[in-house]
């Protein structure tokens, strides 16, 4: 009988050992370190301002800035609904007009060369300086901020799902035609799903910018005294010299824009973690 | 035992599947693929393409598989009607959508003849069985050896019951062992199902244990260089491999790739 004895322990080198022990201090530290800094630089805030004798209407503390956050919440809040409206409509028109438009690239070279160029034009032309036309040209208040938010953002979609939509696997190509598919089933069965792990990246991207041209686009419109998003709650503080509420509302906007981003992020590893490279565990 | 330009009363009798007629291919950059193939492929053939890397085995087999066209000469297919659809397609790597389960994979081709799940499901059930994948329909690609990908892109190329297999070297990439077995496995099938084989690979071993004939090709430009019968009795198994017979047809085939090899390179300082 040479059965081997499952339950022995098995004997574990020093090596084996200081790896796993590496391994729990980075799973640890990873949380612990940020968020340790992040009380630290809040603490060190609290402090210059103490010492330095700094008014409140220049750096308030970090309690009165939580003070103003509790007190103003109800303002606070139906801003920030008022800005998440357009950030997901923007983003939504986004990934519409994003994956339409890249999809209708795929359909022909020829098409993909004559109108790309036109969206990179209106990727790179700054926001802001654009924005003074579409206010001459568009009358309604929410259409002038989603078509903001929506130019912001569409293009990392655009760019990212027409890669994906091209990359399809070359033999898997030849398959699908050596068994008479048609173009729709090719679009449908491989170069959707092959775009997919590209299209989620773009869409992670697109989903910060998305709150950026809705931010932007509210400022340059709220300069003009006709917006009720955060923004303008941050241009009305600044003139007021409301130094607490202006911070609160920027810690309202980075918020929202880190749960974007992590909701993006969840949703894209959550689509990819059985099949793709990019969410699989790394194994030795 | 093994001699070139013969062929044994066995495979001659048989009627011919398809034919190439003088069949050339030339790429735009000046790259001469195939230059006046003449080959006959006939019905329950095992026939591998065998030579060396640049003499356009591959690109014969995608010739006869209609995904490219020949510049010179033709396909007779003697009536047959076979087409695009009757030929499976089994490609050097395992070629499996990653993001489907095995039986999605294995579902593909009838899919796109608008098989229904429902329809399909009996068809692959047994055709994962075939390959020894039953209990693995909802696995996706990576979690699968390499071994068993390749089974899983020989079973969808068989789902729709295809007269003619087509590969390119499909077990190339793959480790001795598990080649042995897909060997063993590939032959089973060929023999059950009456299928018609044309195997391209750059392995003296692989072609003779498969084969019933070889098709030796030189390069610079692709032509066939020769073509004979490997006369040894089917089934051919694990015995066969040791045997005295099976080496001496390897050193005989060795020598007629060697001589396909020369022969490219004499083209090639012919040319220069």
């Amino acid at each position: 009988m040479t059965a081997i004895d499952q339950s022995a322990t098995v004997a574990i080198d020093a090596e084996e050992v200081r790896r796993v022990r590496r391994e729990r201090a980075e799973r640890i530290g990873r949380w612990v370190l940020p968020l340790t800094i992040m009380a630290l630089a809040i603490f060190a805030w609290d402090r210059i301002c103490v010492w330095n004798e700094i008014p409140h209407y220049i750096l308030p503390r970090p309690g009165v800035v939580l003070q103003a956050l509790y007190n103003d919440a109800a303002l606070l809040f139906s801003s920030l609904l008022v800005t998440l409206r357009i950030t997901f409509l923007g983003l939504l028109l986004a990934v519409a007009g994003g994956v339409g438009l890249a999809v209708l690239f795929a359909q022909s070279k020829w098409v993909e060369m004559s109108f790309f160029p036109f969206a990179v034009v209106l990727q790179v032309t700054p926001i802001v300086a654009i924005f003074p036309l579409i206010n001459i040209y568009v009358d309604n208040q929410t259409t002038k901020l989603l078509l903001c938010a929506w130019i912001v953002a569409f293009f990392p979609i655009l760019s990212n799902t027409t890669l994906g939509l091209n990359s399809a696997d070359r033999n898997l190509r030849d398959l699908f035609a050596l068994n008479g598919a048609t173009r729709w089933q090719e679009l449908w069965l491989l170069r959707l799903p092959s775009a997919m792990p590209y299209f989620l990246g773009g869409l992670k991207i697109a989903g910060g910018l998305a709150l950026i041209g809705a931010v932007v686009a509210e400022f340059v419109a709220g300069a003009a005294g006709q917006s009720s998003g955060l923004a303008s709650r941050i241009i009305e503080a600044g003139y007021r010299l409301n130094a607490p509420r202006l911070f609160a509302a920027l810690i309202l906007i980075s918020a929202t824009g880190i749960v974007i981003f992590l909701v993006l992020s969840w949703v894209s590893h959550m689509m990819l973690r059985r099949w793709h490279e990019s969410a699989l565990k790394q194994e030795r | 035992m093994l001699a070139l330009q013969t062929s044994t009363e066995r495979s001659a009798t048989r009627a011919p599947l398809l034919s190439l007629r003088g069949v050339g291919k030339a790429f735009s950059n000046g790259v001469t693929a195939l230059s006046g193939v003449d080959m006959t492929i006939r019905q329950g053939d095992f026939v591998s393409l065998l030579g060396p890397s640049g003499c356009g085995k591959s690109t014969a087999l995608r010739i006869i598989a209609g995904l490219s066209t020949p510049t010179t000469g033709g396909l007779d297919w003697h009536g047959e009607t076979i087409g695009q659809r009757d030929l499976g397609f089994v490609f050097q790597e395992p070629t499996l959508m990653p993001w489907a389960s095995v039986f999605d994979n294995v579902w593909l081709p009838l899919r796109l003849r608008g098989v229904s799940r429902a329809q399909a499901a009996a068809e692959i059930g047994e055709m994962l069985e075939r390959v020894h994948l039953t209990g693995f329909e909802k696995a996706v690609p990576r979690e699968l050896s390499g071994g068993m990908k390749m089974r899983v892109s020989i079973a969808r190329s068989l789902v729709t019951r295809p007269k003619l297999l087509l590969m390119d070297e499909p077990f190339a990439a793959l480790d001795e062992i598990t080649r042995f077995k897909l060997n063993d496995d590939i032959l089973e099938l060929w023999q059950d199902r009456k299928l018609t084989v044309v195997f391209v690979t750059h392995s003296v071993f692989e072609s003779v244990f498969l084969s019933n004939r070889i098709i030796v090709m030189a390069a610079r430009p692709g032509r066939v260089h020769g073509e004979f019968d490997v006369d040894a009795p089917y089934p051919r198994d694990e015995r066969f491999r040791t045997s005295a017979d099976y080496a001496a047809l390897c050193r005989d085939a060795s020598e007629a790739l060697l001589g396909a090899i020369n022969a490219s390179h004499q083209a090639y300082r012919g040319r220069a």
